[in-house]
């Protein structure tokens, strides 16, 4: 399998704080990337980093071959990048289907005036999102809901609607944070069949950032731990369970 | 232009500055603590100006009196805006404070219009401020002098309340961080309210020197001073109480200066602050002193 | 076969749609041409101003309601339009009688244009500001983006104080031909109002309102958010400039005051009043603002009734208005219309009800 994602030496300062040191990862195409560690580790940093958001100080990263490094993160996004954000970011009084219709914006062909004309070529995307935006929420259970406002769903809809947002830009990898987060223990097992289907069904490649070891150690087939920005282990979940030094970062930080 | 000619406007435009200096502290402490541009300040400030105007000329006060009468009750008109129109909107958007402080400063020029009349009226000068000097050559009016002294003995008294005291220290820590402190068991309303206090009293000080140097008083006569003022905090990095002294100084210095070295653009004057605003803003927002702030995703 | 009904529906719906926009046009033209007969000058002129003010919010209501970015100077748009207009169709030799301390600048001085093309250049030269503007300044945003944006606004006013040769300094202009009437007012009305309707529900607008919501968001969805600011102020500083030159050629005199903050502040009324991001609230809280607006005249100025006479209040209005703003904004901060726009889905799900219809796009 190709390479898909790769990071080389990434590095990140705030300040004084250096969130992210030297981390470097690849990450094949279909793979189920888990990546833990304990709060402040730096993990949402590296998806800051991989999106654009923050420039790193030092080293690079490649996405397809192609060095994305420092570039905005609208074009990453083009590249083939979605994500979602550990504190939902959705378009909260926007409905749900313009949620996810929204994603498709950059990849309209038709341009303003077409658009505000509704000249044929626009009508004919525009039926033909319309109708995959459908299709994606009926996929991640929201039929019903096209019409509500986003802002008011509960909680764990917010979130699969935020991943059928993140699938509506026709990514290759698709970035997690925190998916679970905030979930009964019901819901984060409908997620993880769901994050299982997800890759199947779409053929994308999962990074994700989790907290709860039940939902890593279920579905990923590699875990990355990082702890004060730095790589401490990596392997498959049932290694990094017994992986003493992981421990000792857990436990590190139960103690502080 | 001589050496003499230099040092006037030099005089000249360190009491312009003071001015600026003063005004833009209420700016600067307002928005650090609350992140709220006070669109009122210049106008509290004018009310500043028509009570001690009115002591004077009115009530009969000395007019010592009458500026200290009227300090007092403009600080109380600051709390009063802040708990009646900013207060219900601390935890709204941003903008929402931002449109409603608008709104209130149209209503304290409009409602000054309704009771003062739109005519300017003669600010009593008092007559040690009035007296003319010669010093070396440089002739200046006494209040040249007091305007930059009386500032500065405010400042020091400023700098002492809010790094000496009990009550300045709440300010500071409500500044860094709001939540916290009122978790600590602090009156963040009661905090917020003393800044206004102290804001709008120095906007009153600030803007009667401001009378005894223009001495025509006018309901917009808040405007350009609010204006120039919130450019010289945000130039001198807003939140910053020295930065909005350093911004307050220089754009008073730099408009002086520009008007007496290149007189035919003296009609852009006021661009030369919208002009110094605009180049902050655009390549160094945090102004002088300012620390950076990082949206966290 | 069900999902076939319903292209059916749906496609029924937007022509019953579009016939009654048609409709609606037809009428308020019929209405309009009767106008002369049935009302009196004044009402007229309430009609013109109010119709120029609709263009103006809508076009604000762009950037600050539906792109979220809190603009504050849209009167430095609208001056530069009011200006291009006055000095594009003005006559000759009246341009050569105003200019009296310093003599029009060339090409101005020889030119003269109808109404029409002044108005779209007009419109270019503000869309080619708004973007000049809109360059730098969207790298700041919230209250930043308004002291940089009121900052521009108040260069505009000093401009005009300040460059002589074309503005005619403080004296400003007058004899500008007066030839707008309820036509061309109401013409721009309603086509910036179509415009804006069909803009918002397009992907477009659906892409500003995103930015609106949560900028990292948008950004992390493909959309080139500098690029759709730009784009978004760019329209409005078309809008502007078009309404201002309507001003201009409504009113036939125009001078730098005309264009401070103050006309800014105005428009932040009304936007603010009709619902922050709804352009149906945009255009009817403009027709509220200046029937109200010259209701409250009569306050400021004396009326003699017979031997009692009441002086008038200069600053009433004012007075009024600005607490209208902060009682909307403390109480009321929806507005007359929230985010929502008139629709005659609306009307028609009413009369009619379709099962199984949702709002379609583009409905207006
Ligand atoms: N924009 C920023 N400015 C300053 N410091 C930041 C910024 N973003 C992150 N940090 C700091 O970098 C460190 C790593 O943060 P990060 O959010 O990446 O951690 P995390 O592993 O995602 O933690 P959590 O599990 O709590 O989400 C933290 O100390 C955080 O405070
Ligand atoms: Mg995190």
């Amino acid at each position: 399998m190709k390479v898909l994602l790769k990071l080389d030496g990434v590095t990140m300062d705030f300040g004084g704080l250096r969130a992210v040191s030297d981390f470097s990862i690849e990450i094949k195409e279909k793979e189920l990337v888990g990546l833990i560690g304990p709060n402040g580790a730096g993990k949402t940093t590296v998806f800051n980093l991989i999106t654009g958001i923050y420039t790193p100080v030092s080293g690079k990263i490649y996405f397809d071959g192609e060095d994305i490094t420092g570039k905005p993160t609208n074009f990453i996004v083009s590249k083939g990048i979605a994500r979602t954000f550990q504190n939902i970011r959705l378009f909260r009084e926007l409905t749900v289907l313009e949620n996810v219709m929204v994603s498709y914006h950059y990849q309209m062909k038709s341009g303003l005036f077409s658009s505000v004309l509704r000249l044929p070529q626009y009508l004919d995307e525009e039926k033909r999102w319309r109708e995959e935006a459908r299709e994606l929420l009926s996929k991640v259970g929201l039929v019903g809901y096209e019409n509500f406002i986003a802002g008011g769903l509960p909680y764990g809809q917010q979130r699969r609607l935020e991943i059928a947002r993140a699938l509506a830009t026709h990514p290759k990898l698709l970035l997690l944070d925190e998916p679970a987060a905030g979930m009964n223990p019901n819901e984060t097992q409908e997620l993880m069949d769901f994050i299982k289907m997800v890759r199947d069904e779409f053929g994308v490649t999962i990074f994700l950032i989790e907290h709860d070891m039940k939902v890593v150690m279920g579905i990923c087939e590699r875990i990355r731990v990082m702890d004060h920005g730095v790589s401490i282990a990596e392997g498959p979940p049932e290694v990094i369970q017994r992986d003493p030094k992981v421990i000792e970062a857990y436990l590190g930080e139960a103690e502080e | 232009m001589g050496i003499v000619d230099l040092f006037q406007q030099l005089a000249n435009g360190l009491s312009l500055g003071s001015l600026y200096a003063l005004i833009a502290i209420g700016y600067t402490m307002v928005y650090g603590i609350i992140r709220l541009i006070n669109f009122a300040h210049g106008d509290v400030m004018m009310v500043g100006c028509y009570l001690a105007y009115f002591g004077v000329l009115m009530f009969r006060l000395p007019w010592q009196i009458s500026w200290i009468l009227a300090v007092l009750l403009t600080s109380l008109l600051g709390v009063s805006i802040y708990i009646g129109a900013y207060k219900p909107l601390r935890r709204a958007p941003r903008i929402s404070a931002l449109i409603t402080a608008i709104g209130v400063s149209f209503f304290l020029e409009s409602l000054g219009l309704v009771i003062f009349g739109g005519r300017p009226k003669a600010f009593p000068r008092p007559p040690a401020f009035d007296i003319g000097l010669n010093i070396g050559g440089v002739y200046l009016v006494s209040f040249t002098l007091w305007i930059p002294l009386i500032t500065a003995i405010l400042l020091v008294g400023l700098v002492y309340l809010i790094y000496k005291t009990k009550i300045g220290m709440a300010m500071r820590s409500v500044a860094t961080d709001i939540e916290t402190t009122s978790l600590m068991g602090v009156d963040v309303d009661k905090v917020i309210s003393f800044t206004f206090a102290i804001g709008s009293a120095l906007a009153a000080a600030g803007g009667i020197m401001w009378a005894i140097k223009f001495p025509q008083i006018n309901p917009y006569m808040g405007i350009m001073p609010g204006l120039k003022a919130f450019i010289a905090a945000v130039f001198g990095g807003i939140g910053n109480i020295f930065g909005a002294m350093l911004g307050g100084f220089l754009l008073g210095m730099i408009e002086i200066l520009v008007v007496a070295f290149m007189p035919s653009i003296a009609g852009y004057r006021d661009a030369i602050a919208f002009g110094i605003l605009i180049v902050v803003l655009l390549f160094k927002p945090t102004g002088l002193l300012g620390e950076p702030l990082k949206e966290k995703v | 076969m069900v999902a076939l009904d319903k292209e059916v529906l749906i496609r029924k719906r937007r022509k019953t749609r579009f016939l009654l926009n048609v409709l609606l046009v037809i009428g308020i033209f019929l209405f309009l041409s009767r106008a002369d007969h049935l009302l009196d000058p004044y009402t007229i002129r309430i009609l013109n101003v109010s119709a120029v003010y609709m263009v103006l919010a809508m076009a604000y209501n762009l950037v600050n309601g539906t792109l979220g970015q809190f603009m504050l100077g849209p009167n430095a748009f609208i001056a530069l339009g009011a200006y291009t207009v006055a000095l594009l169709t003005m006559p000759v030799d009246k341009k050569a009688m105003s200019y009296i301390i310093e003599p029009l600048i060339w090409p101005f001085n020889s030119i003269c244009l109808p109404l029409f093309p002044s108005l779209l250049i007009a419109g270019i030269i503000g869309a080619g500001a708004a973007y000049l503007v809109g360059m730098p300044s969207f790298k700041l945003r919230g209250d930043y983006l308004a002291i940089v944006t009121l900052g521009f606004g108040e260069m505009v006013v000093v401009l005009a104080n300040n460059l002589v040769p074309i503005t005619n300094g403080a004296l400003g202009l007058k004899d500008i031909p007066r030839y707008v009437n309820l036509y061309w007012t109401w013409g721009w009305a309603l086509l910036t109002y179509f415009f804006m309707r069909l803009l918002r529900t397009s992907s477009y607008g659906r892409a500003f309102e995103a930015i609106r919501e949560d900028e990292i968001a948008a950004e992390g969805i493909g959309i080139d958010v500098r690029r759709h600011k730009l784009l978004a102020l760019t329209i409005a500083g078309f809008f502007l400039g078009v309404g201002g030159g309507l001003l201009a050629s409504l009113l036939g005199t125009i001078d730098p005051k005309l264009f401070s903050f103050f006309f800014t502040f105005n428009l932040l009324i009304i936007i603010v009043f009709g619902g922050l991001g709804s352009f149906t609230g945009a255009a009817i809280a403009s027709l509220v603002f200046v029937v109200l607006s010259e209701l409250l005249r009569a306050v400021e100025n004396p009326i003699n009734i017979g031997p009692i006479h009441i002086p008038g209040i200069p600053g009433m209005r004012m007075v009024v208005f600005s607490l209208l703003l902060i009682f909307v904004m403390l109480y009321w901060q929806r507005g007359l219309f929230g985010r929502k726009e008139l629709s005659w889905d609306f009307l028609l799900n009413r009369l009619f009800p379709l099962e199984g219809v949702e709002k379609d796009e583009g409905s207006s």
